[in-house]
């Protein structure tokens, strides 16, 4: 157990030394952007006097290795800056539209896990036959399509032809659980079809390609059920790559889901990173890439301290 | 019953329905055969119905950002300019038919050379916070964008002011260094907003507090907005209870929420599938004319273009009717040249259309010994959906005159940097300006920052600036019609159309069938002047 607390440690203070360095990467991005700040603030009406007016208050007229380390000063205490736009706490400003996106996220998630590993087993246990094919093809189709499209297909049968579900996610205060449920189930739904396919198919090829092992055979020889064979003895050797392969879309669908948060207009973290690149606001292009890399550091942690408990070899090293 | 009279009474239901605008009504029933006065006449009784009280407007409006601000110096979007146009109140607005009517200045007036404007202001104006509206709120809120250190993009707009003094209580005095007539409809600009004032004569812009029809219940940029009718509003209306903003900046989660009743009107509506939208019996298309204009300069300076026969060969060779037809899906409003739509003031009616004419450009050009003429013309998308589609159009109209027109397509980003008034022939999007002397000004005056067609025209240069400070409509009027024809005839600058705003709303949704050009949603007012009817 000490050696995962100690590889947990390592991993953190590694994740640290990457997010400083995205944070470098990330800033001088920004500045490479064509146009300026004020003028896109200001629009096509500014003259050259405000438009140096608004830059002096913005604080713009510093050298940019100055404004950096300005800003990774506050950083460090965790103190994020204020938007150069809005002058608004970027927590506050971001705060709420990462709480959407979790909830988003982890709406598409319990559903998209579960049913990925489930319909894998499935599709594992009847390999070759017609519902592993019928599945095979529809997960494809699905991840095949750009989301926003999904998206589309979904609003004209669900919400326009057949009106089970409303088209745009708009989400208010007062708000019951059931209500919010509902509101999101389209988005929450194309997230599903497009993540599912990938862990599924994990499964599937993981759980297969244990199948030809001498224990395997085994266990077939001393009269194991098929289904057993697979959930006992099978599964517990194949989660390794199944559990990278969650981590990765559990990551992509707080990374990813920008246009999915278009179409359905759902206030999340995506369209507030798009505006403020269109704006150069970088303290708040800053806070949302770093938490998305935060968030691949940290699934990916999850992903290995996961592979390592759930194999002996690797948890009682030589 | 007669035919006429069927046709009657079906343009009757249908002005009843709102599906007709006024000036649509008029021109069918005059064609019906009923004389202007009569049709009035049944435009007033019959048609136009009486608002009634109640509801919850969800509004869907496009254009939407995280980052904007309650700033009223720094308003570009969308968003901002809406709901500016509900929380806070102007000194004058645009009326749905076009005209300059009151909103918190009641009359105005000005000194015989038009250097002073005295604005009287109504008494019964209150902020939403129960403070009366007054003087020093006005001079406040005007000088927000003026002086050393503001930032506000409205400053180049005010650069004449000298002053702004509160004479009383209720009255403002704006005091100008030139002479210039058309002072009150430049306070409809949508930064010259009313805020309420602080001590130190800066303003209170942050607090969301406001003297307009609604009040701010609560709201996130970007993301909603939900507002209380203020009962205390200085005007008539509004009708709607509450309203709500929803920023759809999807064109088709907006037109999607329109079918799926989620929201009660759009701001905009993507032509491509307008002839789809009419189709729905729940939902009104609402098409209506602006001053917005596609413009095409030219180097007036730059050969082969500072030869006014080319520049003229250029204008006729293009088919501006299928342009309209084939590029805006027929939702715009004819060019001719000279920058002045018809739903804006001193528009001259009288001047000749310009028709596509191949072999008249021929001839011009072998004039001006430019046979087989090869120029190019800069576009990019961002221009305006369709804008690189015009170009190629335009340059398959213009090889009928013999004119080889090479495309080139720019990257979107940074056009108007890099591209705009660089090159010396370009297709550019402008938006609607209140007057014809701010247009002017902005964009053909000699000395011009914009000027993008490098025009120099001394007699266009000493009309505009006479006419600035001509109080005499009648005379204003010729002058601006000269101003056009010599835009239309000497100028740099093509003018294929002026774009109409298309947005849509349910069917219960009414309004008076007159509908402001100056911006969407009948001037950005529709939540103050529309209703819902059961």
């Amino acid at each position: 157990m000490g050696d995962i607390l100690g590889l947990i440690a390592k991993r953190l203070g590694l994740g640290l030394v990457i997010l400083f360095v995205i944070s470098i990467i990330i800033f001088f991005m920004v500045e490479l952007l064509p146009g300026d700040i004020a003028q896109a603030v200001l629009g096509q009406g500014a003259t050259e006097e405000n438009v140096a007016a608004l830059r002096k208050e913005m604080g713009l007229d510093k050298p940019a290795p100055v404004r950096y380390l300005e800003w990774l000063g506050g950083a460090v205490t965790f103190d994020f800056g204020n938007s150069i736009v809005t002058d608004e706490k970027v927590t506050t400003l971001i705060g709420e539209r990462f709480k959407n996106t979790l909830f988003l996220a982890s709406y598409a998630a319990v559903i998209a896990v579960p049913l990925a590993i489930i319909l894998g087993i499935i599709v594992a246990l009847l390999r070759n036959s017609i519902f592993d094919r019928v599945v095979n093809v529809a997960t494809l189709t699905s991840i095949s399509s750009p989301e926003f499209f999904l998206g589309y297909i979904l609003i004209l049968y669900f919400a326009v032809n057949w009106g089970m579900f409303p088209a745009i996610s708009s989400l208010s205060e007062d708000m019951t659980m059931w209500e919010l449920l509902n509101r999101t189930f389209l988005p929450a739904l194309t997230l599903v079809l497009v993540v599912t396919a990938h862990m599924m198919r994990m499964t599937r090829a993981a759980i297969i390609n244990l199948l030809a092992s001498p224990y395997i055979e085994m266990a077939r020889l001393k009269g194991a059920p098929p289904w057993k064979v697979i959930v006992k003895h099978a599964l517990p050797n194949a989660w390794a790559p199944i559990i990278n392969v969650v981590a990765l879309n559990l990551a992509y669908l707080i990374t990813g889901v920008v246009l999915v948060e278009v179409v359905f207009v759902y206030p999340g973290i995506g369209q507030a990173l798009v505006d403020a690149v269109s704006k150069r606001d970088f303290p708040v292009v800053q806070a949302c890439c770093l938490i998305f890399a935060g968030t691949f550091i940290l699934l990916n942690l999850a992903a290995d301290v996961g592979a390592i408990l759930t194999n002996p070899r690797l948890r009682h090293p030589k | 019953m007669k035919k006429d009279q069927i046709i009657l009474d079906r343009l009757a239901a249908a002005a009843r329905d709102g599906r007709l605008s006024r000036r649509e009504f008029m021109s069918t029933a005059t064609a019906a055969g009923l004389t202007a006065t009569a049709a009035t006449g049944l435009w007033s009784t019959s048609a136009k119905a009486q608002p009634k009280r109640g509801g919850t407007f969800r509004w869907g409006i496009h254009d939407g950002n995280t980052s904007d601000t309650h700033d009223p110096g720094t308003y570009t979007s969308r968003q901002q300019i809406y709901l500016a146009h509900q929380y806070r109140s102007y000194l004058t607005m645009i009326n749905p038919d076009n005209s300059l009517g009151a909103d918190l200045a009641t009359e105005w007036e000005a000194t015989p050379d038009a250097t002073a404007w005295t604005f009287k202001l109504n008494k019964d104006a209150v902020f939403h916070s129960g403070k009366p509206v007054t003087a020093e709120d006005v001079v406040a809120s005007l000088n927000h964008h003026r002086g050393e250190d503001s930032t506000s993009a409205a400053k180049s707009l005010l650069t004449d002011v000298e002053d702004i003094v509160a004479d009383d209580k209720h009255t403002v005095t704006v005091t100008l260094s030139r002479g210039n007539a058309d002072l009150p409809w430049l306070m409809t600009d949508y930064h010259l907003a009313v805020c309420p004032a602080n001590e130190d004569g800066s303003i209170d812009w942050q607090s969301g507090d406001g003297c307009g029809p609604f009040k701010i219940e609560e709201g996130e940029w970007g993301v909603r907005w939900t507002l209380s009718r203020h009962e205390g509003w200085h005007l008539e209306g509004p009708y709607f209870d509450s309203l709500q903003m929803l920023v759809l900046n999807d064109p088709n989660a907006r037109q999607t929420a329109l079918v799926t009743g989620d929201v009660d009107s759009v701001s905009l509506i993507d032509l491509k599938t307008k002839s789809l939208l009419e189709r729905n019996p729940d939902i009104v298309v609402d098409n209506v004319p602006s001053g917005a204009a596609i413009t095409m300069p030219m180097f007036c300076d730059v050969a082969p273009f500072d030869d006014v026969n080319v520049r003229n060969a250029l204008k006729l060779a293009i088919d501006r009717q299928e342009i309209i037809d084939k590029i805006a899906f027929g939702a715009a409003t004819i060019g001719n040249d000279f920058h002045l739509s018809p739903v804006q003031p001193y528009w001259p009616d009288d001047i000749p259309q310009r028709e596509y004419d191949p072999d008249k450009a021929k001839s011009l050009l072998k004039k001006a010994g430019h046979e087989n003429l090869s120029i190019d013309i800069h576009t990019a998308d961002s221009v305006f959906s369709g804008a690189v589609d015009m170009c190629v159009l335009y340059a398959e109209q213009a090889s009928q005159a013999g004119i080889d027109l090479k495309v080139v397509r720019e990257p979107n980003d940074g056009y108007y940097s890099d591209v705009w008034l660089k090159e010396s022939f370009t297709a550019v999007s402008w938006g609607a300006r209140p007057t014809p002397d701010v247009m002017f000004t902005l964009a053909y005056k000699d000395d011009a920052a914009w000027n993008e067609s490098h025009w120099d025209n001394d007699r266009f240069n000493k009309l505009l600036l006479e006419a600035k400070a001509e109080l005499n409509d009648e005379k204003r009027a010729e002058m601006y019609r000269e101003m056009c024809m010599l835009m239309r005839n000497d100028g740099g600058t093509i003018i294929p159309f002026f774009n109409n705003f298309v947005y849509a709303r349910r069917n219960n949704v009414k309004h008076s069938g007159q509908l402001a050009a100056s911006w969407e949603g009948d001037g950005a007012r529709a939540p103050s002047r529309w209703w819902f009817e059961d």
